[in-house]
């Protein structure tokens, strides 16, 4: 049976569908990506799965072991590492690394392995209180204390949000690394542009899974042409875009608009440039999981 | 000439032996969409706290719409706006009462209150949602609130810090939306963000490293000077240089 499966599960908070009919199974040494803004379920999938909230209905598996009877076993064997820093903030760097392996216990010394690549990034500060660390050293101290009893299954809910570029990247080097140590790998993002550093990812928005596939899969079976347009005056740009009878959809994406039409490129250019706008450029755009991503939410016209 | 909102000249924050903030200089003019980068820790939020008055220099100058940040922190204030993903709204106040509430504070007449929650429900199609408590409304709804109501006096700069962080690829576009219709009425945005795409939306950006700017100008020049593609690649570049 694969590491983690998920089947039909569906969470209810009063009158939000918190989670609507979710499926999904992640392969061993697998680096699955749950893409999705707030709100969207990914922290209340977590603590289902995590064994500490009760779905309403529907099957999950941790390692063969069902979330509900088996709480106990799969506590034992998952790391988990909250969207909000849980780890003790009076306590310093190496005092929490300590505590959380006494908790499982074992020792940091046992399975110093898994963690050292990690922990020697954070070791010059292991005198430090935690609460005291930048973002970007309590993300790699959390991941620490996730794995520091030798979990055989790796929950991380969006370990990146908050955090800048630079210790971004570094993190996602670092899951990268402990995929090869065969460590399958449950991880959330409101970061679009993350997913593409999954093996596959499920989109999510309001409790519901859009897509499921590879990231490269999921670009390839988008078929809606997009195009790029630029010119000197950018917001003028986008407010002529959106008025034009023939543009669907205009939406920023860094230096560039990317644009939606029901009619070629040049029927458009022809208003813009009678309307005044100078620099103009245009070119087909390639389409990334963020612009599959707006074009699902648009299609999924009401919350569930 | 364009009147500088923001200019800065060797603002320097210590804190103890550790320069949060070391000598920086720069201006901002007036309408200008301006991104403040840099690592976490780097030393942004020390100095958008010292440019918003809310803490005391260590050295250097800096005047914020006209005032001065060591003698005229009272009136930045009055002539500023400040919104954050941290601090923003009352959450257990309806969507009216948080307007008429940060109205009140930057002392609008009961008039002009009840002018501008009209049309701000208006503009952000909130009319059925005036009387629903804020924490009800979905996050990316908040933050569009949050800073309708953070220019809701007419400020002629706006502080955002990390404004758009969690909300969807829509929802941020169209808080962006808010952003350049704002920046084409003339008021100054200051804004801090982790989304690269975002940096390219600004007029111009500067780029922090260890509390110093190493980099200031706009997107299409910087991404030239770093041979790069994105600014992504070109905050890698600088930030990662350090270490």
């Amino acid at each position: 049976m694969e590491p983690i499966v998920v089947q039909n599960i569906y969470k209810q908070f009063g009158n939000v569908s918190a989670l609507h009919d979710i499926s999904f199974t992640v392969g061993p040494g697998e680096l699955f990506g749950l893409i999705g803004p707030d709100g969207a379920g990914k922290s209340t999938l977590f603590r289902i799965l995590a064994t500490l909230l009760l779905a309403d209905k529907g099957k999950a598996m941790v390692n063969g072991l069902d979330v509900v009877k088996d709480y106990r076993a799969i506590r034992r064997q998952v790391g988990y590492m909250p969207g909000k820093f849980s780890l003790y903030q009076d306590l310093t760097v190496e005092e929490n690394l300590h505590f959380f392996a006494t908790i499982f216990n074992t020792t940091v010394k046992e399975n110093y392995d898994l963690i050292r690549d990690i922990y020697e990034q954070i070791a010059p500060f292991k005198n430090r209180p935690a609460g005291k660390l930048s973002g970007g050293m309590k993300q790699k101290l959390a991941l620490c204390c996730a794995l520091v009893h030798k979990p055989s299954v790796l929950f991380l809910d969006e370990p990146t949000t908050g955090v800048d570029p630079v210790s971004r990247k570094e993190f996602w080097d670092m899951l990268q690394r402990l995929k090869e140590k065969n460590i399958p790998i449950l991880v959330s993002t409101p970061y679009m542009d993350e997913a593409t550093l999954c093996d596959r990812v499920a989109l999510m928005q309001n409790g519901a899974i859009m897509q499921i596939d590879t990231p490269p899969a999921i670009v390839a079976e988008f078929r809606t042409k997009i195009w790029a347009f630029k010119s000197d005056d950018m917001y003028r740009l986008i407010r002529d875009l959106r008025a034009h009878p023939e543009v669907k959809t205009c939406f920023a994406f860094g230096e560039f608009l990317h644009v939606t039409m029901t009619a070629g490129p040049e029927e458009v250019s022809g208003s813009l440039t009678a309307g005044g706008h100078t620099g103009l450029v245009i070119k087909p755009a390639n389409a990334g999981i963020e612009d599959v991503f707006m074009a699902l939410m648009q299609a999924q016209t009401q919350p569930v | 000439m364009t009147q500088s909102a923001i200019t800065t000249t060797a603002l320097t924050k210590r804190f103890g032996n550790f320069i949060a903030t070391n000598a920086i200089t720069f201006d901002v003019a007036q309408g200008e969409i301006f991104g403040f980068l840099g690592a976490n820790g780097a030393g942004k939020t020390t100095a958008m706290r010292m440019l918003c008055g809310l803490l005391r220099p260590s050295s250097g100058e800096a005047r914020v719409a006209g005032f001065d940040i060591y003698t005229q922190t009272e009136k930045i204030k009055q002539r500023i706006g400040y919104m954050s993903q941290k601090f923003s709204l009352y959450e257990d106040l309806t969507v009216k009462e948080n307007i008429r509430f940060y109205g009140g504070i930057y002392g609008l007449s009961n008039r002009q209150i009840r002018d501008k929650t009209a049309d701000l429900l208006q503009r952000l199609s909130l009319e059925q949602e005036g009387n629903m408590l804020v924490k009800a409304l979905p996050l990316g709804w908040k933050q569009k609130l949050a800073f309708s109501i953070a220019v809701i006096h007419d400020p002629s700069i706006v502080f955002l810090d990390e404004p758009t962080g969690g909300v969807d690829p829509i929802t941020r576009r169209q808080f962006w939306d808010l952003i350049y219709e704002s920046a084409a009425k003339g008021v100054t945005i200051f804004v801090t963000t982790h989304y690269m795409d975002e940096a390219e939306y600004c007029n111009r950006i500067s780029i922090m490293v260890d509390g110093k700017i190493k980099a200031l100008d706009t997107p299409a020049a910087l991404k030239k000077q770093y041979g790069a593609d994105t600014m992504n690649e070109v905050f890698l570049q600088l930030a990662r240089a350090k270490s």
